[in-house]
């Protein structure tokens, strides 16, 4: 599903040039359910972005789903996005001013999805995540833990091939957090190939991999036993 | 482009963030409220003043004799010159064939006029039957003054529509008899003026008639003549100045006045007159146009600087927006589609607040030069529009900015 050689990435601060991403060489296979660990600053984030192609990298090659990834131009990397890929954001990144419905909705919007058709759509994934009596409430009406079942329920509506999670639990309590990563096994039970990026070992623990990010380049990457998040609730 | 779908989603955001609405439709209601305002007005002054002129016939010249102020001839100063039917005969013989209509007038102060119990009194005019036209009074009952009134001495006289309105009320004047120091005079024609009830109340008089029972012998209190259409407004600017400079001359020499007296013999010619308020009106127009479009700038600066902080605030939604999947040129449109469905509702608004502001307060703001303030329409409408097609191409430069933020740049933003 998805296929990275080489990957090399650096930032421009002021005069100097921060090489945070230094030969990344890493796949991903349908289904997979994988976490990217490492300390805060370790590049991680980089490392997401640029598989969510809301970066590029400079060096290296990305394939998603047979795909090459390289010289985008704007339009067909939205469009890439809205038909590959599904986000979730450590800080939701609802719209405040739409209901949890539309936004929910959004993705299909995109998709040319008629509106009808959307909110039913939209509705089954609320249901999904457990908030259909909450459709109609805008996420300032919702607590931390809501807006993240919100926003899961977003990543999934367009139906991506991938989702790719930074810190998704990092703005939540443990109890919430571990309510979110039960959510997550269970659409990775389905079948749905996600990546999450964690600073937290018993977050990394639910996965059913963990990749080690260091000084960027990966240090580590070994399947584990994934611990149950529905034992912890 | 003007799919449905967009619009739910514009006026979902329209809806959802009335402040940010009110702002940008407030800017630009105001800016055409005020342009609305200031046209009217310059509207209305441009009708004052034309109204000003409509009194009389637009090319009219009148002469009329003062006091000297000039030695002359071994003449003190402060003699009082007086006009003779002679110089009326003069200067229609020779200049007779240059002039349009020509009339010499004998005015007295105001008379007490009286039908059965309705007394009032009025200014009084001899006349000869071509004053009809100087006047620009048009008949609306009977007939004007006529020569054979002018040969014969008639006591036939023409009244003002507001003369009649006061002494005859509803009745039927014509043939009436209405006293005047104990004289009876037929009415014969009622007149209207465009100048209003000021110049109707008026009685005109045979000019022979009136020197002879004021015991005026052949004294005239003035000469009044209009010339005919020229073919350009310069040149009958140019005719008129040149022949009223001759008629001075001449009745400047037959009454001995010093060719420099200022005072003894004067004169309004209107056309040089009404061609000055004409340099001021266009001058003034000139001047409300620059405002005008100054305050059109002002609203476009206005609509783009809101576009730019709406990109700003929306900067945040549009990277959220991005990562799932919107097009540049989608960003695009939705803030463009916005800005100019909320500039135009809002510049209508204006447009229609504006107009009933005139209609509210136009009579309170009349005066003698300012009259019937009103907007051409179709100025008005292009207005709105030139403000929405140069607001969404002054928006258009932001918006496509907010579109090419990167994605991680826009998300990042708090
Ligand atoms: N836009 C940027 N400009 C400059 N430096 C950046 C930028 N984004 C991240 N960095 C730096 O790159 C490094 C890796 O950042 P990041 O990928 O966010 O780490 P993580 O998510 O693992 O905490 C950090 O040192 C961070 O300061
Ligand atoms: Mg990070």
């Amino acid at each position: 599903m998805i296929e990275i050689k080489d990957l090399h990435k650096s930032y421009k601060v002021g005069k100097n040039s921060l090489h945070v991403l230094k030969g990344i060489n890493f796949s991903v296979k349908e289904g997979e359910l994988v976490s990217i660990m490492g300390s805060s600053g370790s590049g991680k984030s980089t490392l997401l972005n640029i598989l969510g192609m809301l970066d590029e990298a400079e060096k290296g090659t990305y394939h998603l789903d047979g795909v090459e990834i390289k010289n985008l131009s704007e339009k067909i990397a939205a469009n890439y996005r809205n038909k590959f890929l599904g986000f979730i954001f450590q800080s939701f990144n609802l719209i405040n001013y739409k209901n949890a419905l539309d936004n929910v909705a959004l993705p299909l919007y995109y998709q040319n999805v008629k509106r009808k058709e959307r909110t039913e759509i939209a509705m089954s994934y609320l249901e999904k995540v457990g908030l259909a009596q909450w459709a109609k409430h805008l996420p300032t009406e919702l607590s931390g833990g809501q807006k993240q079942r919100v926003a899961i329920a977003r990543a999934l509506a367009g139906q991506p091939k991938v989702i790719l999670a930074d810190e998704l639990t990092g703005a939540l309590d443990s109890t919430t957090s571990y309510e979110i990563m039960e959510l997550i096994q269970e659409i990775n039970d389905e079948g749905k190939t996600i990546l999450v990026v964690t600073h937290e070992d018993d977050i990394a623990h639910m996965t059913k991999r963990i990749v080690n990010l260091r000084d960027g380049i990966i240090i580590d990457d070994r399947k584990v036993d994934q611990v149950k998040a529905k034992a912890h609730v | 482009m003007f799919s449905i779908e967009r619009w739910s989603e514009v006026f979902e955001a329209i809806s959802k963030n009335k402040l940010r609405t009110f702002l940008t439709g407030f800017s630009v209601s105001i800016g055409i409220l005020i342009l609305v305002l200031l046209l009217g007005v310059g509207e209305g002054m441009k009708n004052g003043i034309e109204l000003q002129f409509a009194q009389d016939a637009q090319n009219r010249v009148q002469i009329w004799s003062g006091v000297t102020t000039v030695e002359y001839k071994g003449l003190n100063p402060g003699r009082r010159v007086q006009f003779k039917n002679k110089d009326y005969d003069l200067v229609t013989k020779n200049y007779g064939d240059d002039l349009e209509y020509k009339s010499s007038t004998y005015q007295r102060w105001v008379n007490v006029f009286s039908y059965k119990e309705n007394t009032s009194s009025y200014r009084i005019e001899g006349v000869l039957p071509d004053y009809q036209f100087l006047e620009n009074a048009g008949i609306i009952q009977g007939r004007f003054i006529n020569q054979q009134d002018q040969d014969r001495y008639t006591k036939n006289v023409v009244i003002g529509k507001k003369v009649r309105n006061e002494l005859f009320k509803t009745e039927n004047p014509l043939g009436k008899l209405i006293k005047s120091n104990g004289v009876n005079y037929k009415v014969v024609g009622v007149f209207q003026d465009p100048g209003g009830d000021r110049e109707e109340s008026r009685v005109f008089f045979p000019l022979s008639t009136m020197q002879k029972i004021y015991g005026a012998g052949n004294d005239i209190s003035n000469i009044s003549f209009t010339l005919p259409k020229a073919a350009t407004y310069e040149e009958a600017v140019k005719k008129s100045t040149a022949l009223v400079g001759e008629i001075e001359t001449l009745l400047k020499a037959r009454h001995s006045v010093a060719p420099e007296d200022t005072s003894g013999v004067n004169y309004f010619n209107s056309i040089a007159e009404a061609k000055k308020f004409y340099d001021l009106m266009a001058n003034m127009n000139l001047f409300f146009w620059f405002v005008g479009i100054a305050s059109l700038l002002a609203g476009i600066i206005g609509v783009s600087n809101i576009m730019l902080i709406i990109v700003k605030e929306r900067t945040k939604e549009i990277g959220i927006r991005k990562a799932l999947g919107a097009q540049p040129s989608s960003i695009i449109w939705m803030i463009l589609h916005e800005s100019i469905f909320v500039t135009a509702i809002s510049g209508f608004t204006g447009l229609i607040l504006g107009l009933l502001l005139l209609e509210a307060v136009g009579s309170a703001i009349q005066t003698e030069f300012i009259s019937n303030p009103e907007v051409n329409l179709n100025v008005a409408i292009s207005t709105v529009i030139v403000l929405v097609v140069s607001g969404a191409i002054a928006g258009f430069f932001p918006a496509r900015r907010g579109a090419k933020i990167k994605p991680i740049v826009a998300l990042r933003e708090e």
